[in-house]
């Protein structure tokens, strides 16, 4: 079996395996821990819907901390918005996703995709870069650290392969894939969650300080 | 075989003229990347050359390789390929037969003992009476034939990898030539079959230089196997370009564009069928309509459907995914149970001991 075999065989199997138990369970197990009732008078009677509006209000900082916080808002949204087209716009990712789920979409254009891979790529340095010029900003761990390098290696290899730089191009591809592998391995259990907690946490913020009428 | 006659003499006895000989010297120094000063130099070797002797071994094969070989539509440089060689054995092409052929392979390999070259197509079986020629085993005449042999070049993908009598199942145990001789040089010309020019380009190299041609990782020349043909194809603009065939009679297929998503194989494939082509360089399986099976690789038969695009995963995609939900969200379930039961025996004992205070 070559190492091509082994990461579009295997390797992507057990990783999407281990990607589904681990977004599911943590998912569930933490959603499924109700909260007791708040049993004090709401001071805000739309304090349900003001808590739905902040998942949505949250994804721009408040007006009094626009300037402070411009650089990190703008680059990650570079980053977000990069990865997301680079993700689901390249043609061999959607035809990853179409042997997987059958869905398929128009790919875009090759150099287009390296276009974001790039951006996607110079704004994750550009973070990373922050975070480490500012540590008593971040408070950084080491599963911060392994999230960034897990991150930028399917961008770095992805534009390798697709440059044929540096390799053969069946073992970049190899590499690009075992990559990802790595990357849903360490999903479920990183701060990568947040992929999905980011909808909860702002949803759950937003009715408790609509309930205790603190303007949002 | 010293007392056979040069290559020149050979070939003047059989009127080719000497501009014929110094096209094919000039084509095979071009497509293995010699400098085109050496066609001269290369003719001149070739001119001087006693014939050297030929064992063709053919064994799980189809005869496709010796077909590509020797059928084609008009005379060719490929076809001077049996003037450059004295084919001393192959049981397809050659007029005798039992004992007499066995006996003139016998012969040939006891004469020229040490300089002989043994090419095989089609791979070893390793069971038992799965293949035999003259009631001998593949695997006993690959290892008598190669004991005193120059070097080996496997022709096409069965003698080079195994090919499709080692896809899964396996049934007669088949293995690559190189799996069985391990001592010798070996080349592995792959492809099903191999382009003609490539075996006729390894042969010349070693005839004109004493030696194998560079290879690759795989053992495969590197002047016809060093580029993918996906670098090398005419429809790689409509790949950068995000125009692909969606099936073979759709508009994308009737303009030409990319056949990645039909299975096309040529980005993990190395040929030189992009360069070279079928037929005189008239045309080649992408140029024709249909995608690159990946067929000078090995376990091309096993890597993956014909019609499966490179980028998807090979794997069965429902059940086990599906499982895996179910699993995770009843692990998922079962903690927020437990956590529960911890908070609330947690808040009884607190209770308990607040009470007890009291």
């Amino acid at each position: 079996m070559s190492l091509l075999e082994f990461a579009r065989g295997p390797a992507i199997h057990w990783s999407l395996i281990i990607l589904t138990v681990g977004i599911l369970w943590r998912l569930l197990g933490v959603l499924a821990l109700t909260r007791g009732a708040d049993l004090s008078r709401p001071r805000d009677a739309f304090g349900n819907f003001k808590g739905y509006r902040t998942v949505f209000s949250r994804s721009w900082p408040a007006g009094e901390f626009t300037t402070a916080t411009m650089f990190q808002t703008s680059v990650a949204y570079v980053f977000h918005l990069s990865t997301l087209i680079v993700v689901f716009g390249v043609t061999p990712h959607i035809e990853f996703i179409t042997g997987l789920t059958g869905w398929a979409w128009p790919g875009l254009p090759n150099a287009v995709g390296v276009g974001f891979g790039v951006m996607a790529l110079g704004s994750l340095l550009a973070m990373i870069l922050r975070r480490l010029s500012k540590p008593a900003v971040y408070c950084s761990n080491t599963g911060d650290f392994i999230t960034w390098v897990l991150v930028a290696l399917p961008l770095l290899t992805g534009l390798l392969a697709f440059g044929h730089l540096g390799a053969r191009y069946e073992t970049l591809l190899a590499l690009h894939i075992l990559s990802v592998c790595a990357l849903f391995i360490w999903f479920p259990f990183s701060k990568l969650m947040h992929a999905f907690w980011f909808v909860f946490s702002r949803a759950q913020s937003g009715i408790v300080y609509a309930h205790k009428g603190v303007r949002i | 075989m010293s007392n056979s006659p040069s290559l020149g003499e050979v070939l003047d006895s059989q009127g080719f003229s000497r501009r014929d000989f110094l096209r094919f010297c000039t084509a095979a120094a071009s497509v293995m990347a010699l400098p085109a000063s050496i066609a001269p130099t290369m003719a001149e070797a070739l001119a001087a050359t006693r014939r050297p002797s030929v064992i063709w071994l053919s064994f799980q094969e189809c005869t496709g390789c010796t077909e590509a070989l020797t059928r084609s539509a008009a005379p060719s440089i490929e076809s001077l390929i049996f003037n450059f060689i004295s084919l001393d054995y192959h049981h397809t092409l050659q007029a005798a037969a039992g004992d007499a052929a066995e006996h003139a392979r016998e012969q040939a390999e006891e004469a020229n003992a040490g300089q002989y070259l043994v090419l095989v197509d089609g791979s070893v079986p390793t069971r038992a009476h799965c293949s035999t020629i003259a009631g001998i085993s593949n695997l006993d005449m690959l290892k008598t034939s190669a004991a005193n042999a120059a070097a080996i070049i496997n022709i096409g993908t069965c003698s080079a990898y195994g090919g499709l009598p080692m896809a899964e199942p396996n049934p007669t145990g088949a293995v690559p030539v190189g799996e069985i001789i391990t001592d010798k040089p070996i080349v592995n010309v792959p492809g099903c079959p191999p382009m003609p020019l490539a075996i006729t380009g390894v042969i010349a190299h070693y005839l004109t230089l004493g030696q194998l041609p560079p290879t690759d990782h795989l053992g495969r020349p590197l002047a016809f196997f060093g580029e993918n043909i996906h670098d090398r194809c005419y429809r790689r603009p409509f790949y950068d370009r995000g125009q692909f065939a969606e099936s073979f009679d759709d508009e994308g297929a009737r303009k030409g564009w990319c056949l990645y998503k039909l299975g096309c194989k040529a980005p993990v494939t190395y040929n030189a069928c992009a360069n070279l082509k079928w037929n005189q360089g008239t045309s080649f399986p992408i140029q024709s309509g249909h995608g690159c099976l990946g067929c000078s690789e090995p376990r091309f038969w096993d890597a993956g459907g014909f019609y499966e695009s490179v980028a998807r995963g090979r794997f069965e995609t429902g059940s086990k995914l599906g499982l895996a939900a179910a699993g995770g969200a009843a692990a998922g379930a079962a903690a927020a149970v437990l956590a529960q039961r911890k908070k609330k025996r947690l808040a009884a004992e607190h209770a308990e001991q607040d009470s007890d205070a009291h």
